[in-house]
């Protein structure tokens, strides 16, 4: 049986009902084509109705949905000529967080991006998308390397944060995205990312310093996860809504921290409802954001993203 | 009913006394004069433990006599996201820390002279916030880098934190890049960068300026990592080591050029300092 969210049900009875007609239809037990295409209108409707409503803690649902897309969907439905480029050149390769050059229509460029798999093996093997320092290293290592062919760089987000392990401390997963952070405020080429699911905190980050930060409607960006930060302030993990709510995680609340440059609107019922649409309004939204940073000089696109950086966070001055 | 009111009193007069004049170490647990201990700078004298400093102690044994001048000093915490937990609103907690502590911020930025070179501070205090990255942090890190930068003269950050402050939600992860970005200019200037990391140096704090220093020290038995003890332990279902995530862990594989003690900071500094030859 296929696994749903709480709130999804009353779409997924509609279309279990519609597939039901259509079954009838099939061994021909009758006409329902009228019936089949109010039942699919109010279904629509009830997508519409429930996603535009979602609470922060739904959206964090959505955006943790084990049937949304993940790097390996965009790469085959966005992307021509993937070249994978593996390994950090000091310890190994990270299968969480995997680079190469690709090709966005006639557009050249670096893609790194955070690898979630589709099942528990895949995930096994990706470790959910939460990589380890040589993950980190090899998406600077890559992105150095875009510097040098002077193609921009696509950044893909999607990690509950950057692992924490034992293995992952003693090879210094804290130096490894300090120097991200560090690097990517000084390379030359174009930078664009994408949050298409989870914003885990560092984890995020590490890859996430660039000129336009875009982010899919039902994803989320946050310092930490509600449950955790439920079970530090709330001391109760139960409080996870409470938490999502207070810490502001959504696009929408994004855009207006001025932390994020635009939000890309997922087709309705999730991006996971219809993965080659999400993927083409992906692409048309990082085609339009290279198209105004590649005539940039290179000194024109540090300097501007420096001042962005520069001009986040809120305090009060005298 | 008099002698035992009195007497129900006493004890409590007694232990405020007693706590002002003893202290407890926390690693050795021996019991030591405090002013003893203060004057030790706040090294245990039995074990060598070093407790924490204040930004202004710190400041005190770092630079020469009456050369700190402070900087960005009215830069305070605001309550970007009206962020209230299970105990009340973050602005609240916030005005407490400054009530408390006397500072503005988690950290104290300015100038001043090691030993008559000239260079660019900013001090973190754990006491404000447990030395928490707000926006008000981040700022005054990226301000005093960006003096640095523009006077030429070498930046030291003194980190003790427990990481970014979740109640500033996003804003506060944004403070690691632009704080990260701050550090770079310098880089791309030749200016040096100096992080000392004093107990504790974690999270977020950790993950970014702390880490990229061009020179790292540590100060000894400091905690230094990435994510907590308990969320690993959690994570990987097993024992972590005793030493794990100490100074001498992070010196051993790799991310500090030295443990110093505290009493040796200064002239280690200035050492190093006295090797930039721009």
């Amino acid at each position: 049986m296929e696994r749903e969210l709480e709130f999804e049900r009353p779409v997924v009875e509609i279309e279990r009902a519609i597939e039901k007609l259509k079954n009838s239809a099939a061994e021909s037990k009758g006409d329902f084509s009228a019936q089949i295409a109010e039942l699919e209108k109010k279904c629509e409707e009830r997508k519409r109705e429930i996603y535009d409503g979602l609470s922060p803690w739904q959206t964090v649902q959505v955006a943790r949905h084990p049937k949304r897309p993940v790097l390996y969907d965009y790469i085959t439905l966005m992307f021509k000529d993937f070249v994978e480029l593996r390994g950090d050149r000091c310890y190994g390769d990270d299968r969480a967080l995997i680079g190469g050059f690709a090709t966005l229509d006639a557009q050249k460029a670096m893609l790194v991006g955070h690898s979630k798999g589709k099942n528990v093996e895949e995930n096994v093997r990706r470790n959910f998308g939460m990589a380890k320092p040589e993950g980190y290293r090899k998406a600077l290592r890559l992105m150095r390397l875009a510097e040098k062919f002077n193609v921009p760089i696509l950044a893909f987000i999607d990690t509950a944060g950057a692992y924490p392990g034992l293995d992952a401390e003693q090879r210094g997963q804290a130096e490894a995205i300090a120097r991200n952070l560090t690097e990517m405020a000084k390379i030359e080429v174009p930078i664009v990312a994408v949050v298409t699911g989870e914003g885990g905190s560092g984890g995020a980050l590490g890859i996430g310093v660039a000129d336009s930060v875009l982010m899919l409607s039902n994803a989320v960006y946050s310092v930490i996860s509600p449950e955790g930060c439920a079970s530090i302030l709330w001391r109760d993990a139960s409080f996870s809504a409470r938490a999502a709510e207070s810490l502001k995680i959504t696009a929408k609340s994004l855009l207006s921290l001025g932390v994020i440059d635009e939000i890309i609107k997922e087709p309705v019922g999730g991006a996971h409802s219809n993965h080659k649409a999400t993927a083409s309004a992906i692409k048309s939204a990082v085609l339009k954001h290279l198209k105004k940073l590649i005539p940039l000089s290179p000194q024109k696109l540090v300097q501007r993203r420096f001042e962005k950086f520069s001009g986040m966070g809120k305090f009060t001055k005298g | 009913m008099g002698w035992f009111t009195k007497k129900s009193k006493e004890p409590a007069g007694k232990k405020l006394q007693q706590d002002e004049i003893w202290i407890r170490c926390q690693s050795c647990s021996a019991h030591v004069f405090k002013q003893d201990f203060l004057n030790n700078i706040s090294v245990c004298p039995k074990c060598g433990w070093h407790g924490k400093l204040t930004a202004y102690e710190r400041i005190g044994i770092t630079l020469d006599s009456g050369t700190f001048k402070e900087m960005f000093e009215t830069i305070r915490p605001c309550d970007p996201l009206r962020f209230v937990d299970g105990k009340g609103p973050y602005g609240e907690k916030a005005e407490q820390a400054r009530t408390k502590t006397k500072l503005n911020e988690s950290v104290v930025t300015g100038t001043g002279k090691i030993n008559g070179l000239e260079v660019a501070v900013s001090v973190m205090d754990f006491r404000f916030l447990g030395g928490s990255l707000g926006s008000g942090t981040g700022e005054k890190i990226l301000q005093a880098a960006n003096y640095a930068c523009d006077h030429r003269i070498p930046y030291i950050i003194f980190s003790a934190s427990g990481g970014a402050r979740m109640h500033e939600g996003i804003l506060s992860l944004m403070q690691m890049a632009k704080t990260c970005a701050g550090v770079a200019r310098l880089d791309d200037r030749r200016i040096p960068f100096i992080s000392v990391l004093t107990d504790p140096t974690t999270g977020g704090v950790s993950a970014s300026y702390a880490m990229v220093g061009d020179v790292n020290i540590a100060e000894p038995g400091a905690l230094i990592g990435f994510a907590g003890r308990r969320v690993i332990e959690q994570t990987i279902k097993q024992k972590l080591p005793e030493d794990f995530q100490t100074a001498e862990f992070v010196l051993e594989h790799g991310f500090l050029d030295a443990i110093v003690h505290r009493r040796e900071m200064k002239g280690t500094l200035h050492r190093i300092l006295s090797y930039y030859n721009r």
